[in-house]
């Protein structure tokens, strides 16, 4: 079965943790994205997968095998580099076909699988060219063709799209995607781009500091953060993150002030754990309604710039307290600078996070 | 017509920077004129009669070029020099000997290209590991390496020719060559080291997760990508060694005596003078094969020098 899991993984350099205690299954068929900020971890991780780094603490299993002590090319997994890393000295064809000399495989059959896969990544026409005289998107695929070319363990994707241009990048998530549904073997894509992770995975590891913070689907990091930090990393614009004092909690409506106003909210029952104090609220940006008038549900503030954004138009609104506040509304409603808003957080997508930043939620 | 012509000296080649134009290039080759100067007036005089050497002013061109040249500067091209390069009367009245020189010739080529080869080998393989696997205190063995350079080889021969001496070494092609490579090794570690650090280590970890072993990585992968290094580390080496003259003159015997060396004595022995025509022969005739070499390395070297900078 083509299966990785990572048990309490640990990577130290010197004294420096790039990876700490990370437990993560990916099942055969499924696509597992790591995603988070620069230098987080997640690259090292999947170069430990890989064999590249060796482990410091913890197991790497492959395929049912614990693979701690085994070199990469022992591994039998296919990786995509960042920088695609095509053999510069050999021709499209000879790179694809560099994976199969070692499986004993006959001439005929190592010509007829380089077509095949150059044929389903539209590399026919370049086979004879070298790296250096093929574009962007084709070294991409080329890429690409060299992992799939043959029957490997698992996949491993080091920032497959980043070097690729906006539109290139569009039509590459799609054949990544749909190349990878027709394999069924376990695959870790890293990015720190989360519209790749969240288009082309089936869960999603996003990670800070070594750390995995949240592992679950593109719809369950989304809508149901684990922490403040995975809400304001995922989603486009950045969720709202207001420091609030809760003051009290009766029949699911909390009392606090956010921002200097006070508000009573409906929020998740929870919420009535919590000691009263310091806490943050998190609402996205599209879960705000601008209303006529204020009321003890709704937060006034004043519009300070305005970014139309096509369908929709981001509004940088300000409160009377100075804090920050976007908000995403429709095309149809026309907002003018200076003007006062209310805004009525949607009590269903309100997130309440403890003072040390976790989602508070039953 | 003389399109083709100027296209193949590389006049209208085309290439990513703009070309330079009549006035640059004239420049340059005006420059380029006078570094050769020393070269043609030493080829010139092989071919000159014997007397015609030492002739004030000197006669300057093999060809009067349409009488453009006055013929006072215009000599009469001759190959007897080449011949007595070979075999030549040794004393006034005597009969031509041969003077051991094709000898000379084969030693030279075959000590040369023996060490310079054996270096690269060896230097490649240890610049490998110095790159990719480095060791604890790394960077003093590579400085260590390069001191035997740091010193003129009149300041080490005296250790040299001990070290020699006791382990009976002198005057056989084995110790020459021995001597040669060392002195090579430190050379071609420093630069194959640096051409070795310039490649993607991505490239590396890809063909390793490929399948392939370190073996290899290092032959497949990394050795075609610094083809042009080797080329350029061999041509330095092969100028470097064909031209040595000091440890060839000391720690070479009769039978593996190398050119520089026999050329000083053919010059400096019989009491009649230095005999100039003779000595440009034998000049000329030991550019040839070196000349040969880089000539047809050149488009490799030009690359291998400009590695770091044209590469990415």
């Amino acid at each position: 079965m083509s299966t990785i899991e990572l048990r309490k993984v640990t990577k130290r350099f010197g004294s420096f943790t790039a990876v700490k205690d990370v437990d993560l299954s990916v099942a055969a068929g499924e696509v597992v994205c790591l995603l988070g900020p620069s230098g987080c971890g997640k690259t090292t991780t999947l170069r430990v997968i890989a064999g590249l780094e060796s482990v410091t603490d913890g197991e790497v299993v492959i395929a049912g095998k614990v693979m701690n002590n085994l070199p990469p090319e022992k591994r039998d997994i296919a990786m995509v580099f960042q920088f695609y890393a095509l053999y510069p000295s050999a021709s499209v064809g000879e790179n694809i076909a560099f994976p199969l000399y070692h499986d004993g495989i006959s001439r005929a059959e190592r010509t007829a699988r380089v077509n095949r896969v150059a044929a389903i990544l539209h590399l026919e026409h370049v086979l004879d060219r070298l790296p250096n005289q093929i574009s962007e998107g084709e070294k991409q695929r080329a890429a690409m063709a060299r992992a799939i070319v043959r029957d490997p363990n698992c996949f491993l994707f080091d920032e497959p799209l980043s070097r690729l241009d906006v539109e290139l990048r569009q039509s590459m998530r799609g054949q990544i995607k749909e190349v990878l549904q027709g394999l069924s073997k376990a695959t870790v894509i890293v990015t720190h781009d989360q519209l790749e992770a969240l288009t082309m995975a089936d869960r999603i590891a996003i990670m800070k500091d070594g750390l995995i913070e949240q592992v679950g689907s593109p719809h369950e990091v989304f809508a149901k953060p684990a922490n403040a930090f995975v809400a304001s990393f995922i989603g486009t614009p950045q969720m709202n993150l207001l420091e609030a004092d809760l003051k009290t909690f009766a029949d699911g409506t909390a009392e606090m002030a956010v921002a200097g106003i006070n508000l009573a909210i409906r929020t998740d029952a929870a919420v009535g754990r919590l000691q009263p104090g310091r806490v943050t609220i998190g609402v996205r940006p599209r879960a705000f309604t601008a209303t006529d008038t204020g009321d003890r549900g709704t937060i006034s503030a004043r519009a300070e710039l305005i970014e139309p954004m096509g369908a929709e138009t981001l509004i940088h609104a300000r409160t009377a307290a100075g804090a920050d506040i976007r908000v995403v509304v429709t095309r149809s409603q026309r907002v003018k600078v200076g003007e006062a808003l209310n805004l009525r957080p949607d009590p269903r997508q309100t997130h309440v996070f403890d003072g040390a930043g976790k989602a508070v939620r039953s | 017509m003389a399109e083709s012509i100027l296209g193949k000296l590389g006049f209208g080649r085309a290439s990513g920077v703009d070309k330079a134009g009549w006035g640059r290039t004239l420049g340059v080759a005006i420059v380029a004129f006078i570094y050769f100067l020393p070269v043609l007036f030493i080829i010139f005089t092989a071919f000159k009669p014997q007397g015609d050497a030492l002739l004030v002013p000197p006669t300057l061109s093999p060809t009067s070029l349409f009488g453009l040249i006055p013929d006072h500067f215009v000599f009469k091209p001759t190959l007897e020099n080449f011949g007595s390069v070979f075999s030549r009367s040794m004393t006034p009245d005597g009969a031509p000997e041969a003077t051991g020189f094709d000898r000379y010739f084969f030693n030279s080529i075959f000590i040369a290209s023996a060490s310079v080869l054996l270096a690269l080998v060896i230097g490649t393989l240890a610049a490998f590991g110095f790159s990719r696997y480095p060791l604890k205190g790394n960077d003093t063995y590579l400085f260590i390496i390069l001191t035997t350079r740091m010193l003129p080889a009149i300041v080490v021969i005296i250790p040299v020719i001990l070290m020699f001496r006791v382990v009976g070494l002198s005057g056989s092609y084995l110790g020459i060559i021995m001597l040669y490579t060392a002195f090579n090794l430190a050379f071609t570690i420093w630069m194959m080291k640096s051409f070795f650090d310039e490649l993607s280590p991505d490239v590396e970890d890809a063909a390793r997760i490929d399948g392939s072993s370190g073996m290899r990585v290092f032959f497949k992968i990394c050795l075609p990508q610094v083809i042009a290094g080797l080329a350029a580390t061999f041509v330095f080496g092969l100028i470097l060694t064909w031209n040595e003259f000091l440890f060839a003159l000391l720690l070479s015997g009769p039978d593996t005596r190398t050119v520089p060396v026999a050329m000083n004595q053919a010059v400096s022995s019989g009491g009649r003078g230095t005999d100039w025509t003779l000595l440009a022969a034998i000049e000329t005739l030991f550019l040839v094969p070196v000349f040969l070499v880089t000539f047809f390395l050149q488009n490799h070297l030009l690359r291998g020098v400009t590695f770091g900078t044209v590469k990415r």
